[in-house]
């Protein structure tokens, strides 16, 4: 086990986090997910985004959500990168990289992971738009019905 | 002292990080120390006063408002995030 939770303002290569992942003689899949700054959030027109953080809790949050996946899936490696700051359009946002004996639990657990981190990582957006507006991003309903899904009824 | 910091929107319309609250005025749990910041009025009570979509954290935490605090304890008061 090799987790790596970076929270950092600098672009990452997903390449760079692939070929990490890679390695092992017993890693048979490996899923990756890759999140974009897009031109429209809560508004049309968004040229951009600033990403605030609480530093601290963050990288403590992600390392939560890693071990609650452990539980769930047999998991290999995880690799967690969040971006920080000022963001442009088609800029990365987060990597969430997971290694797995088999495809099941790498795109199970990395689907969590992104779920997760959605309504638990203390990550706050704030848009601007074409008229140089700002304004903070509301929590999306569909974050919380996709996060919903992983709750264990029994629990 | 109990550290209370401000994330996003909440420190935004509060213009301020942080403040220190002293124990002995921030009752016993989170929900009393929320109610204590918003007994400081016009934008304290608005945006502390009532929002049920509000979360606290404790120690770096997301806890329910009915969570203990004591002295020494780092709180911290933010907006549903919008991460990812």
């Amino acid at each position: 086990m090799a987790d790596v939770i970076r929270v950092s303002a600098a672009d990452f290569d997903v390449a760079v986090e692939y070929a990490a992942l890679r390695g092992a003689s017993d890693t048979g899949a490996i899923a990756l997910f890759v999140g974009l700054v897009r031109d429209f959030g809560d508004r049309p027109d968004v040229r951009g985004l600033v990403l605030e953080h609480y530093p601290g809790m963050t990288e403590k949050s992600l390392a939560a959500l890693v071990v609650e996946a452990r539980a769930r899936w047999a998991v290999q490696d995880v690799r967690i990168v969040h971006r920080v700051g000022a963001l442009a359009l088609a800029d990365q946002i987060v990597l969430v990289g997971v290694s797995a004996a088999h495809r099941a639990d790498a795109f199970a657990a990395c689907e969590f992971l992104m779920d997760r981190l959605k309504t638990a990582a203390p990550f706050w957006k704030r848009e601007t738009d074409a008229s140089g507006i700002s304004r903070w991003v509301d929590q999306k309903a569909t974050d919380l019905s996709r996060e919903a899904r992983w709750t264990d009824p029994e629990e | 002292m109990i550290q209370v910091l401000f994330f996003a929107s909440v420190r935004d319309r509060l213009g301020v990080e942080s403040v220190s609250v002293d124990p002995a005025d921030a009752g016993e749990t989170l929900e009393s120390l929320r109610r204590h910041l918003a007994a400081r009025g016009g934008a304290w009570e608005a945006v502390l006063g009532s929002d049920d979509r509000l979360l606290g954290a404790v120690n770096h935490n997301i806890v329910p408002m009915h969570t203990l605090v004591f002295d020494g304890d780092e709180v911290a008061f933010f907006p549903p995030v919008t991460g990812g």
